[in-house]
């Protein structure tokens, strides 16, 4: 078979003068040009000479008991080399889980969610693996399915995990809770007495899928010391490391990581997916074997964002003051753990958004239900609750009389505010000024489907379809603002390592730097090889693949990797800078008496003064020696949120953006069109400011897509999922999508490497709520679910 | 079954190749071309989109069988083919083909889409990438200087999940505007 794949063999990315660039430059991605090409190695592209197949057998029923699996008709078919079932694991350890080791590795004695993987099998062909996963007879003896809060809870509910022993278990009321956070701060009870309005509400947020484009994929490689090497797409290298080498019953030694291309995460690569099956089948078979899930399974091998029931109580005095906040945000965690506790503690704190209030009453749960599993998705906890209390910020306004915007200004927070866990809010927080800048910038103009040649029903909702002309569309603006929080909370040790070397390379001093970051298409390798150049002065800087050779970069998630890796780059830069003075001391020290007295820096390849005086060049310093500096870095600590009172300094940083959604809606066909989407978010510093717009307008779509199209429909009697397809799961397409405006603000949070502020969540969270407070606006609806459909709209739901 | 086509100009063949095979798998899988992607395989998110005998098609959802001598290009042919398209080169004999490998990034000559597209900060991830490049390429192509509402139009068959479309939209403004500096 010829081939020119590239054979498992991840791109290193070098950047050359063409792409030169320091901290605040627009400077272009490493491997843009890889990508334009088709050359760049994504997981599924991966190839190797002798490689087989692997597939997964789902389960087709959501909650059951397996009474028998038979896999000796799979196993007799021409090409398959193994079939593996619960009972094939080599080790003890047989589950796994980020927090929570919960998830079976393959089904053990019963299913608990549709699409649970059952047996894995390889063979010599895709087609051959997928005819032989069909042929496995696996008999089940149906459960009653848990799925919402009332069948979870009721007495005599079934338990989803009977006999838990999690260290969350001790303390919730029903077995069926997997986490409860509850936050009090003041007495709202008390407070509501001096409220003038009070106003409440009951919103549905759907459940929503990551729907990255590249799907789970990977290829596991037998290694000659009988362990493995896996080249993965995944958000974080060590984490799925640790938990995939316990089941395989090796070493972490011997278990090889290395980042392949990664086509999009967005939370969703945070659980592993097919890490574990592949290197079980490939050391079982003692060969290569690669695992692409197709879309279908894509949709059951991540978890999804988790739906939530919220229901808020706001009160506000005459003058437009908030007196107080209750709220109970539900959140369905579906048959698995996952990242449910941390969403929870998220929802919790940031449950009445970016406002002071004194009196809150707030609780967070999530349930184990025999729904998807759900956990990490972009926004993490903080979007469902923002889409309930901007609606509610509106419903007080609309009682008060007051204008929105004015009114969220008056109750907005800012730098020194306490937020309900009794955080001080110790850097910038420009929720009025967003809301300012967002407010300011021009309208779109009306009617712009109207042209001198006619409408032109490309602008009109419904688009091509040519189902209106314009007659029966209306209008509607809305707003909304969200407070994210950047980084792992509640104690978690969210360090990052980098490796950074320095070397001279044909005569060119180049930066070389290592770690385990998984780039998933944000962009971190970009602002790696910017702040490599930024400290040490020079054009060339080589990112070496991500792999497990260097220690943890924690996760790309959280809008944290520039903070945190980017910090860890910064810092290990700072020690190679003082190594490579030293060895100039050393070398050139007696030449020029500023070796000893000045400030030194290094620049554009040289060691310079602070007063710009040129003492060497880079190439001679470093002349037959390199210096290499692997260092670990931390920001500050945070605490765990009291068990009772959700107290606790629990946060690392925070970030805020604000939306205005403008949009055309055909009251007639409930058609939605979103003509514009602006945006004002303050990003601390923009390292990267195309980066930064890139992941402000792609944030911003993934919110406009659960307000008005993508929802993850799960059938409420059987819980299987019904439309695990890009045919039924819709998301934005050019069409569907505005011109999205971005104002970015750069206030310095000083505790942070640059000033800088993680970016890429925050623009989730504020979208949806200004689409749907823009749809209101325009139809006088309540609306009080995502997504808004058709039938929502003209009254036929 | 053996598939004889002709791949970004040169002749390729598959051997060995199942019944129900896609044109997508073939290139990636059998002729190592991956630059295709394979994000949906259902014709919904046009990631795997190629030019065959100069239509724009999903290869996911054309059989192999189906290529059976006829002309493919895809986004590792694309700058040749925006170069031919401009100078009408002539094509490629059997063993240069057999020897034939996609250029490595640096000083690879890129079609002018695919410049515009780095250059204007369109990719993310970049796997809706080549799809969207083989779409755009085919727009400018036919209508040199598309309005908005025309490349919107245009490249709806494509999803991306990273970007939001406004880089892509500069991307293809960018590209439109040097491919008529360039005239
Ligand atoms: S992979 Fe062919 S259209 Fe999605
Ligand atoms: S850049 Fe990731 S899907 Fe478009």
């Amino acid at each position: 078979m010829p081939r020119t794949g590239p054979a498992g063999v991840p791109t290193r990315i070098t950047q050359g003068a063409q792409t030169a660039g320091g901290i605040g430059e627009s400077t272009l991605r490493p491997d843009g040009i890889l990508k334009v090409t088709g050359e760049f190695a994504y997981s599924s592209d991966l190839w190797h000479e002798d490689m087989l197949w692997g597939h997964l057998l789902r389960s087709t029923v959501a909650h059951a008991e397996i009474v028998s699996i038979d896999v000796s008709e799979a196993l007799a078919l021409p090409g398959v080399h193994a079939v593996l079932t619960y009972d094939d694991l080599p080790a003890d350890v047989r589950t796994y889980g980020l927090e929570i080791q919960d998830t079976p590795v393959l089904a053990h004695g019963k299913v608990r969610h549709h699409g649970e993987p059952v047996a894995a099998v390889a063979a010599d062909h895709p087609e051959t693996a997928r005819r032989a996963a069909a042929k496995i007879r696996v008999e089940y003896r149906e459960l009653p399915v848990i799925t919402d809060e009332f069948s979870a809870t009721a007495p005599d509910a079934v338990l989803v995990h009977e006999g838990r022993t999690d260290h969350h278990a001790p303390y919730v009321s029903h077995p069926n809770i997997l986490h409860r956070q509850p936050i009090v701060r003041g007495d709202a009870a008390a407070a509501a007495e001096r409220a003038d309005v009070i106003v409440r509400g009951e919103y549905t947020f759907g459940m929503q899928d990551q729907a990255f484009l590249g799907p789970e994929s990977g290829l596991a490689v037998p290694e000659e010391d009988g362990g493995v090497h896996l080249y993965i797409a995944t958000q974080w290298l060590h984490s799925d490391l640790r938990q995939i080498a316990p089941v395989l019953g090796l070493p972490e030694d011997k278990v090889r990581m290395t980042l392949a291309g990664v086509g999009g995460a967005f939370g969703g690569r945070e659980d592993l997916s097919m890490q574990i099956h592949a290197c079980l089948l490939a050391l079982r078979t003692g060969r290569p074997v690669k695992i692409v899930y197709d879309r279908f399974e894509s949709f059951f091998g991540h978890v999804h964002r988790h739906p939530a029931k919220l229901t808020y109580e706001h009160g506000a005095t005459r003058d437009g003051l908030l007196t107080h906040v209750k709220c109970r945000i539900v959140l369905d965690g579906g048959a698995y753990a996952s990242a449910s506790p941390a969403v929870v503690g998220n929802a919790a704190s940031l449950g009445i958004g970016p406002y002071d209030v004194d009196d809150v009453d707030i609780e967070a749960v999530a349930l184990y239900t025999n729904n998807p599993p759900c956990g990490a998705m972009r926004g993490f906890g903080a979007v469902q609750a923002c889409f309930a209390y901007e609606a509610q910020m509106d419903k007080l306004a609309g009682e008060l009389g007051l204008d929105p915007v004015e009114f969220r200004q008056l109750n907005a927070m800012e730098q020194g505010s306490t937020l309900p866990t009794g955080q001080v809010v110790d850097s910038p927080a420009p929720v009025a000024e967003l809301l300012r800048r967002v407010k300011a910038m021009p309208l779109p103009p009306e009617r712009q489907w109207e042209s001198s040649e006619g409408a032109d029903v490309r602008q009109l909702p419904g688009g091509l379809s040519n189902t209106t002309h314009g007659e029966g569309v209306v209008r509607g603006i809305g707003y909304a603002v969200g407070i994210k929080n950047v980084g792992f909370s509640e104690g978690f040790d969210d360090y990052s390592t980098a490796k950074v070397r320095m070397e001279v390379v044909g005569g060119e001093p180049v930066a070389v730097v290592h770690t385990a970051m998984a780039e998933v298409g944000q962009g971190g390798v970009t602002v790696h090889a910017q702040i490599a150049r930024t400290e040490l002065g020079v054009e060339q800087v080589t990112i070496q693949p991500a792999d497990t050779r260097v220690g943890s970069a924690g996760s790309t998630s959280a809008s944290r990797q520039t903070y945190v890796t980017g910090g860890a780059v910064r810092n290990a830069c700072a020690l190679v800078r003082e190594r490579v003075l030293e060895i100039g001391r050393r070398k050139f020290g007696t030449h020029h008496p500023a070796w000893a007295t000045a400030e030194l820096l290094l620049e554009r390849g040289k060691v310079v003064t602070d007063g710009g005086e040129v003492l060497a060049d880079l190439a001679d310093v470093l002349e037959g020696e390199s210096v290499e500096v692997e260092r670990e870095w931390r920001h500050r600590p945070t605490q765990p949120f009291d068990r009772r009172t959700g107290q606790g300094n629990g946060h690392v940083q925070y970030s805020f953006a604000a939306h205005r959604a403008v949009v055309e809606v055909d009251t007639e066909l409930g058609l939605v069109k979103v003509v514009e989407l602006a945006c004002a978010q303050d990003v601390g510093k923009a390292l990267n400011p195309l980066s930064v717009l890139g992941q402000i307008q792609g944030g911003t779509v993934q919110g406009l897509g659960v307000a008005v199209m993508e929802e993850i429909l799960v059938d409420p009697v059987t819980a299987k999922v019904r439309n695990p397809s890009f045919t039924d799961y819709l998301i934005p397409t050019i069409l569907d999508t505005p011109t999205i405006p971005v104002d970015i603000l750069e206030l310095a949070d000083h505790h942070a490497p640059y000033g800088l502020r993680g970016a890429g969540e925050a623009p989730t969270l504020s979208s949806t709520p200004a689409v749907l407070a823009a749809i209101r606006a325009a139809t006088g609806l309540e609306l009080n679910r995502t997504p808004v459909r058709p039938e929502h709209l003209t009254g036929t739901a | 079954m053996r598939v004889s086509l002709t791949v970004n100009g040169r002749p390729q063949q598959a051997d060995d190749v199942w019944e129900g095979e896609s044109l997508l798998y073939v290139l990636r899988e059998r002729l190592g071309l991956p630059g295709a992607k394979n994000a949906c395989e259902q014709g919904e998110c046009g990631s795997c989109t190629v030019r065959l005998d100069g239509e724009l098609v999903c290869s996911c959802l054309v059989a192999a069988g189906q290529a059976e001598g006829r002309e493919v290009v895809t986004v590792e042919g694309l700058a040749d083919h925006a170069e031919r398209r401009r100078t009408a080169a002539p094509g490629v004999g059997l063993d240069e083909a057999r020897d034939w490998r996609p250029v490595p990034g640096d000083g690879t000559r890129l079609a002018p889409v695919q410049q515009a597209f780095v250059d204007a900060g369109a990719v993310q991830c970049g796997f809706c990438t080549p799809g969207l490049l083989v779409a755009a390429d085919d727009l400018l192509a036919q209508n040199p200087e598309p309005t908005d509402a025309d490349i919107r139009e245009a490249l709806s068959g494509n999803l991306c999940r990273c970007t939001g479309y406004e880089k892509i939209m500069d991307a293809v403004r960018l590209a439109a505007a040097r491919q008529a500096e360039e005239v």
